[in-house]
């Protein structure tokens, strides 16, 4: 009983990040309609900058507002100068410009840093809080990604619903030609959604960073893991994104724990299958009918 | 045009006589192709060294998994990253059959093909209802998951260590000295040439043409009566079967199995390397196998000459697959060997200069 509470409470913590890199893939798909799969490279290399930043002497705080400041610049550039070019291509050429990003990322930070893992601090104690006289797998540092995972969402959700830019977004997204005739500058409009996907990847990566080490490639599983909640969740939908990637937290969270930690990826792939097979359109998806 | 340019050719084979004559000439065009490719790449091991020789092993291994891949990819238009993955399927099945069973080479590697087909067959049924990023996603996601079974059971597949066969012995009447590194190669060489009389002969037959029909326009693929997701699930599972008898070979040459030798970088390494030389055609293959050995060789002297780090000869390669991916896809789709065309076609004149950024990443309805 106590293991399935420590694996419940683990895969809450683990689904939350999951949730915001799944998060960062719906808002890039709602822009450009592309899944970037650059999108684990990209917050891969904010982690390693900010790591930097830190052993260079600046506090951790600092260095997570420059991981999520860089992610919005490199969001922003990497729509710019090489999306833009592939948006009226067939699908896979936009599918492939992202994997080549992702190999020439990841092999860049192999270059700079080497392919050795290294630590990267935690905001908060990672010791988990003590219920009676044991220790569960929940710490304060859970609660803090827990919650800013939700600070995040939430945030999001009201830029999108209550704002003005948040309107321009949707209306940019949903009927380019139309919102550009009525004066929205729809270009300006796809980089800014690329800029926040990447800054909440970037937050998601420093949150993350602490109990996967960061290497190179550390990333690829929650890539995937990600893309495995952001199909659940309906690509579509940004509170799919969170509900799928909570979920899948869960699910591989019981699978590592009762079966071994090897068959996780097996599990998202069963996952992401019975997703595609069952429900195209995912649980959340407003969309009556799309073909994957 | 491309459909336009399709149609006459399925109506073409005449009933009968004629049309088995029609068949058995293209039999034999395939297999004296392969047939040649082989006479030149002895020949060619030869030449080089006992180090080219695995060199050479290597190349023909490669060139049998992106084919592979070039037949989903390049004729089927179905994106695959798992290849990787399906190396590693027949890469453990000829060690496990060779180490434990005592099976002879051949027929090892004849059953990793087919246990690589079965696992293609699984996964091309999910692919054939699946499109552009979500097949992306899950082949990706599979080429992550399959080689960490390794992992989960150690018992019986050797675990983070894999498992090794002894090194094949060259046969007697080679003679005492003859390097094994040559003989690894002319092993990897002959799957090779299988491989290629398959597809050769795949690209062909009625099958292939189906497979391109769909790739142009499932709708009017599906009009004409053709079945789409039965043929595409088709080419996924003959494209693993590729793939296994790579791995196989690579069992073969390295003589060892292990997940390490599996990661995601083979998966998309494969998928670059295909695309930058071409997709949908056979030398374009050919240039993807020879960068895929030839770079990383390349990268390693340079970075050596230059007294560069480990970290950066290593990871130049990747880094070099990953600009000319984007590369690629924004300047020239159609890769090497489309370039190659464009110029072959250009000095004899048949070609003006025409646009080719965001155009499909084949040559359409050419039947190359």
């Amino acid at each position: 009983m106590t293991q399935f509470l420590n694996l419940t409470l683990n895969g809450i913590s683990n689904g939350a990040i999951y949730g915001a890199v799944a998060l960062a893939l719906v808002l890039i798909w709602r822009a450009t309609r592309i899944v970037n799969f650059a999108q684990g490279a990209m917050l891969m290399l904010t982690t390693y900058l900010s790591s930097a930043m830190i052993s260079g002497g600046s506090p951790y705080w600092v260095a997570v507002i420059g991981a999520v400041g860089c992610g919005l610049v490199i969001g922003a550039l990497v729509e710019l100068v090489l999306i833009r070019r592939v948006e009226n291509a067939p699908p896979l050429n936009a599918v492939i410009v992202t994997l080549g990003l992702l190999v020439f990322i990841e092999a860049l930070a192999g270059m700079i840093w080497s392919s050795t893992p290294r630590s990267y601090p935690a905001a908060f104690s990672i010791q988990g809080y003590k219920v009676g006289s044991t220790r569960i797998l929940f710490s304060p540092n859970d609660t803090f990604i827990v919650g800013m995972v939700a600070v995040v969402a939430l945030a999001l959700a009201l830029l999108f619903t209550r704002t003005n830019l948040g309107l321009r977004l949707r209306a940019a997204a949903f009927a380019p030609e139309v919102a550009r005739l009525l004066g929205v500058r729809v270009g300006r409009m796809f980089s800014i959604g690329w800029a926040l996907a990447a800054g909440v990847g970037a937050l998601a990566g420093v949150l993350v960073a602490p109990s996967t080490f960061l290497g190179p490639h550390t990333f690829d599983p929650i890539l995937i893991f990600a893309f495995a909640a952001a199909v659940l969740g309906g690509l579509d939908s940004p509170l799919g994104a969170i509900v799928g990637g909570l979920l899948v937290g869960l699910v591989l969270s019981y699978v590592s724990g009762y079966e071994g930690e090897a068959l996780a990826p097996l599990a998202a792939l069963g996952v992401l299958i019975i997703t595609l097979m069952a429900r195209p359109t995912g649980l959340f998806s407003a969309a009556r009918e799309r073909r994957v | 045009m491309s459909g336009v340019e399709a149609v006459p050719r399925l109506e073409a084979p005449a009933a009968g006589r004629e049309r088995r004559i029609a068949a058995l000439r293209g039999l034999g065009r395939s297999l004296a192709i392969a047939v040649i490719s082989l006479g030149l790449f002895i020949a060619l091991s030869a030449v080089v060294g006992e180090y080219r020789d695995l060199q050479l092993a290597d190349g023909a291994y490669y060139f049998a998994a992106v084919l592979g891949l070039t037949l989903v990819v390049g004729y089927g238009g179905k994106i695959s990253l798992g290849h990787g993955a399906l190396m590693a399927v027949g890469a453990y099945a000829v060690a496990l059959l060779v180490a434990d069973e005592h099976w002879p080479l051949a027929g090892a590697i004849a059953a990793a093909a087919v246990v690589a087909a079965f696992v293609g067959l699984v996964l091309g049924a999910a692919a054939s209802r699946l499109h552009g990023p979500y097949l992306a996603g899950a082949t990706l996601t599979f080429a992550v998951a399959l080689p960490q079974l390794g992992n989960r059971f150690p018992e019986t597949l050797g675990g983070e260590n894999g498992l090794t066969i002894n090194p094949p012995a060259p046969p007697g009447f080679l003679g005492a000295g003859f390097p094994p590194e040559r003989w690894y190669a002319w092993v990897a060489g002959l799957g090779a040439a299988a491989v290629l009389f398959f597809v050769l002969n795949f690209k062909r037959s009625v099958y292939g043409l189906r497979l391109r029909a769909c790739r142009d326009d499932e709708v009017a693929a599906s009009l004409c009566g053709i079945w789409v997701s039965r043929t595409q699930t088709l080419s996924f599972t003959l494209s693993a079967a590729c793939a296994g008898v790579a791995g196989g070979l690579l069992t073969v040459v390295l003589q060892l199995a292990q997940p390490g030798a599996f990661p995601l970088e083979l998966s998309l390494s494969l998928f670059a390397v295909a695309v930058i030389g071409g997709l949908g055609s056979i030398w374009g293959a050919v240039w993807g196998a020879a960068l895929l050995v030839l770079l990383p060789n390349w990268t390693h002297d340079i970075a050596n000459s230059l007294s560069l780090s480990g970290n950066v000869a290593y990871n130049m390669p990747l880094m070099i697959y990953g600009v000319l991916l984007v590369a690629a896809m924004l300047l020239w789709p159609s890769g090497i060997q489309g370039a190659l065309r464009r110029l072959f076609l250009y000095g004899r004149g048949k070609l003006s200069g025409r646009r080719v950024r965001n155009q499909p990443l084949t040559e359409q309805g050419s039947a190359s």
